[in-house]
């Protein structure tokens, strides 16, 4: 078996056991890089330099025996995480340059462990999108078939698991842009709560629905990742201190007994056919698991759209005017004054996506407009959350299906950008609730791609879909399976 | 200035927090370092850096609020004010909005015709500052600008005024009082010159008996109490002019050039800005319980007008000496230790108004700076009441400790300065001085009797000032007595 099919629970037994070396491992990971890049364009950046003498650190750590479990495993990062002397783009024209001072608190936890980090990987600019085709350096191709989108905007995280390019990845997820991609590329990726992971060096989209979450082969090693990044950071305001679970603990303690609630507003007329016998299956699954199932209403459903390009967007608007060529990363240089120099810069930076939402989160800020718009989102997400709070009451998870489609073709909805937006309708609520949500496998259409079911967890309440997430994955072999590329 | 409209005058004040680090990182707030070496990630704006409130711009707002008689909102959020401008890094100021930490206080001031008024003041927010711009400064930079970041991210309070003023002179004692306030709670250096408690003014002029306001211009850059002055009365001429003529004020920014003391349109409503001020999703919002509130009001220092009659009642002295004594903190907390030392607080009051006063002028000191000690002055007056040495000869200690840093004990000692009691020394110097001026003797026992001050003042010179003065008197009206 090549190393690079292992996961990071059974590389981890091999490299304390001495029955393999990180740098061994790193050169196998950067050869799969080189081998199978060209026709993903999964990463920006690759650090191979970096990657080995972290590796041979790790490799001294572990030598040690003071090697955490993460320590000496291959993994790489969307290209959204500050990283102290590796530029970091946001896939961002106006970023192509920049090279952070600093590393966010992801990526300190990370290097702390001893994790090796192998590069920077393609997503969608700024996070902004669904099929990672936004990105100033070219498209991602899914590993299951090059002419289908990975999904975004974490793609590049979503297909360099899928295509065993690191054992592990991060991405970020605002309205879906973790378990989207997972879907798509046939991997495991969860959003955490908003609050259990830093934001800390995470370049912002939204505020105040950003949130970090790995991306991993299985739900274990989602587990581990997860582990590794969550908790409290001083340096992040919106962080909540509250005790981290040990999530591998109860990862094996089934689902006899839980209660999974099926929103009816999420199976709706246009959920894709092969979507839905997938995901109904999951639910039987599940049932003969010993869960329980029951039928719940999330009445706000149909807003979340809406709601969440308001919001999102208007965050945007103001987290985006520091990319103003002044102080870093790209400028044009203007004879006729600032306000040219402003404009030059932020034209030729941004791309067309970046833009439109630039503009849209101006409008709904706007004085005039500002009530109806921004305002009643934000009444519009309390609702959402509410509903959502309700509805735990009587679950302990819910199960949903992640999109409504498996991936589509590369530019099919480039220029429709409703439909665009339509892909996250079902991972954008639990945004706006701040709660958490997980993509697992759970089957493959007739063309050959993969589809994703979402368990959701109660706020802080990970470990749940986690173990339910475990259970299915047990009984089922959808997360063997392994992408042609 | 026309006197057919009456003036109305609200103010916007920026007072900088005396923090040692900013109000959103861990970076110093020390003044004049080289640019940008007090910076991080946060206050440059970097992609990926938040904001940490510093929980002490909290309680400095909480002690301001309080001394101005606001309520403490016990939940404010901050919001961000979006706006490009080179010196705003991340592109939007973080202030507050819609939920300021203080609202509905007050301030007492005294009018030109010597009466109280009391303004209101409507709010006091928490904010940030900008950093700072250079415009080709150097030789080699001209049309060049630059930007230093080491101011941006200080923490600032805008204390936002009621439109109550009617003069500038009104708009002067609201400034002056509540520059006391902040500089007697420790929350603002008080230097004006360095920025540190600047002042828009809002001025509308209207006919004298209307309800309504007349249109406002708002005035920027003042930075000192004179020049606040000048730009009042400058915008009420001109705001009058052009009414008189029958046109229409126009609601504007201006710009106060301090060299011709005029005031020039910098935008107008047109060109306002739409902040589009929404909450920072960045922070959660600032809650402050009652138990905070109550902790910082117990903390509180004395404020300036309990300070004044409490030194009219319990020191004895003239308002007027209490005035002077409370108008800078430091000046108080000096003279109170002098009298808690010493224990009479007209001896102290014209000590330190007196000589302490004039030798700061003289070497351009402040109080906090006086080599003179609040202990070292006490105990050199503690010298003239036990008679070690006289009211005259003090004031030659006084110099000399302040020129040495020295006690009095030792300067006394070193100088040979002691008091001369004894009236066998006296005597016998009295006794020299009659046999060497007979002829002022014979005027004096004529009946001429101003011939006294004249033998006083040999003899004390004879003694080079250190014979006791009663001592003097009595054995010369014996002696001349014959």
């Amino acid at each position: 078996m090549e190393l690079t099919e292992l996961t990071i629970h059974e590389l981890h037994a091999r490299l304390v056991a001495g029955e393999l070396t990180s740098v061994d491992l790193t050169r196998a990971y950067l050869a799969r890089i080189a081998a199978t890049d060209d026709k993903l364009n999964a990463f920006i950046t690759i650090c191979s330099e970096e990657a080995l003498a972290a590796a041979a650190a790790a490799d001294r750590r572990i030598a040690e025996g003071s090697a955490d479990l993460l320590t000496g495993i291959p993994l790489a990062l969307k290209d959204i995480f500050c990283t102290e002397g590796v530029r970091t783009t946001c896939a961002s024209r106006i970023l192509e340059n920049f090279v952070p001072p600093y590393d966010g608190t992801t990526v300190s936890r990370l290097k702390e462990r001893g994790a090796v980090l192998l590069g920077k990987l393609n997503m969608d600019e700024f996070a902004m999108g669904s099929s990672n085709e936004n990105s100033a350096f070219g498209p991602v191709k899914n590993p299951w078939n090059p002419e289908t989108v990975p999904g975004g905007s974490s793609g590049g995280s979503a297909a360099a698991v899928a295509a065993r390019q690191a054992a592990g990845t991060f991405g970020t997820d605002t309205g879906g842009s973790i378990r989207q991609p997972a879907a798509h590329c046939g991997v495991v990726g969860l959003k955490p709560t908003y609050g259990r992971v830093s934001r800390y060096g995470v370049i912002a989209y939204a505020s105040s629905l950003d949130q970090v979450g790995p991306l991993a082969r299985d739900v274990e090693d989602c587990a581990i990742l997860l582990q590794a990044v969550a908790g409290y950071d001083p340096l992040d305001s919106t962080s909540v201190d509250t005790p981290v679970p040990d999530y591998r603990a109860t990862l094996r303690q089934g689902v006899k007994g839980l209660r999974i609630g099926l929103p009816r507003e999420y199976f709706i007329e246009g959920l894709d056919p092969e979507v839905k016998a997938a995901v109904e299956a999951a639910i039987a699954t599940f049932r003969q698991l010993g869960a329980e199932t029951v039928e719940i209403g999330l009445p706000h459903t149909d807003y979340a759209v809406a709601c969440y390009y308001l919001i999102a967007t208007a965050e945007a608007s103001s987290n985006l005017a520091r990319y103003d060529g002044v102080r870093f990363g790209l400028r044009v240089e203007a004879g006729r004054g600032l306000i040219d120099m402003y404009m030059k810069s932020r034209e030729a930076g941004f791309g067309a996506e970046v833009k439109r939402r630039i503009m849209l989160g101006t409008y709904a800020l706007s004085s005039g407009y500002y009530d109806a718009y921004y305002l009643k989102a934000q009444k519009v997400r309390t609702l959402i959350r509410q509903d959502f709070l309700e509805a735990f009451n009587q679950v302990d998870v819910m199960l949903t299906p992640v999109a409504p489609t498996p991936a589509f073709r590369l530019g099919e909805k480039a220029d429709d950008p409703l439909q665009m937006y339509l892909s996250d309708i079902f991972t954008i609520p639990v945004n706006l609730a701040g709660t958490c949500g997980m993509s697992v496998p759970c089957g493959f259409s007739g063309a050959g791609l993969p589809i994703g079911l979402q368990l959701i967890g109660k706020p802080f309440g990970e470990a749940d879909i986690l173990r339910a997430g475990f259970a299915f994955e047990q009984a089922t072999e959808w997360h063997r399976r392994v992408a042609p590329i | 200035m026309s006197s057919k409209y009456e003036t109305v005058i609200g103010l916007e004040v920026h007072v900088q927090l005396t923090t040692a680090t900013k109000i959103f990182c861990g970076c110093s707030t020390a003044f004049g370092s080289a640019p940008n070496s007090q910076t991080c990630p946060v206050c440059l704006g970097l992609p990926g850096a938040l904001p940490v409130l510093n929980r002490k711009v909290v309680e400095f707002a909480i002690k301001t609020g309080l001394a101005t008689g606001c309520s403490i909102a016990p939940r404010s959020v901050f919001a961000r004010k979006n706006y490009f401008y080179p010196d705003l890094p991340k592109g939007y100021q973080i202030s507050q909005f819609e939920l300021p930490i203080c609202e509905h206080g007050h301030l007492e001031i005294e009018t030109e015709e010597g009466g109280a008024k009391t303004v209101g003041i409507t709010r006091i927010h928490m904010e940030e500052d900008a950093g700072k711009l250079l415009h080709g400064e150097t030789p080699d930079s001209a049309g060049a600008s630059f930007v230093d970041l080491n101011r941006a991210c200080t923490p600032l309070l805008e204390i936002v005024s009621e439109p109550d003023m009617r003069s500038p002179d009104e708009a002067i004692a609201y400034l002056k009082k509540l520059h006391q306030i902040v500089v007697y709670l420790g929350v603002c250096d008080g230097n004006m010159e360095e920025g540190s408690f600047r002042c828009d003014a809002n001025v509308s002029i209207r006919p004298w008996g209307q309800k309504a306001f007349g249109t406002r211009a708002e005035l920027k850059n003042i930075n000192s109490f004179r020049f606040i002055k000048q730009a009042i009365e400058y915008e009420v001429e001109r705001q009058a002019e052009i009414l008189d003529e029958g046109g229409r004020v126009i609601q504007e920014t201006r710009l106060f050039d301090s060299v011709s003391g005029t005031t020039r349109s910098m935008r107008g409503k047109e060109e306002a800005h739409d902040y589009r001020y929404f909450p920072d999703p960045d922070l959660v919002p600032l809650v402050v319980s009652r138990e905070w509130v109550e902790k910082v009001r117990q903390e509180l220092p004395e404020l300036p007008v309990a300070r004044l009659e409490r030194f009219i009642r319990e020191y004895d002295i003239p308002r007027y000496d209490a005035e002077v004594l409370t108008a800078e903190r430091a000046m108080a907390d000096y003279y109170d230790e002098c009298v808690r030392l010493h224990g009479n607080g007209k001896t102290c009051s014209n000590w330190v108004m007196g000589e302490v006063t004039r030798a700061l002028n003289e070497s351009g000191l402040g109080i906090a700076e006086s080599p003179v000690t609040p202990a070292m002055l006490a105990g050199m007056l503690g010298r003239i009441d036990d008679g070690t040495i006289s009211g005259k000869i003090a004031k030659t200690v006084f110099d000399a400790m302040w020129k040495s840093g020295k006690e009095a004990d030792a300067v006394i000692e070193e100088q040979g300065l002691r008091q001369v009691t004894d009236t066998g020394a006296i005597e016998s110097i009295i006794e020299e001085i009659i046999a060497a001026n007979m002829g002022q003797v014979a005027e004096y026992r004529a009946g001429k009797e101003k011939v006294f001050g004249f033998f006083v003042g040999q003899v004390m010179k004879a003694s080079k000032g250190k014979a006791n003065p009663a001592a003097v008197n009595e054995l010369l009206k014996k002696k001349l007595a014959g």
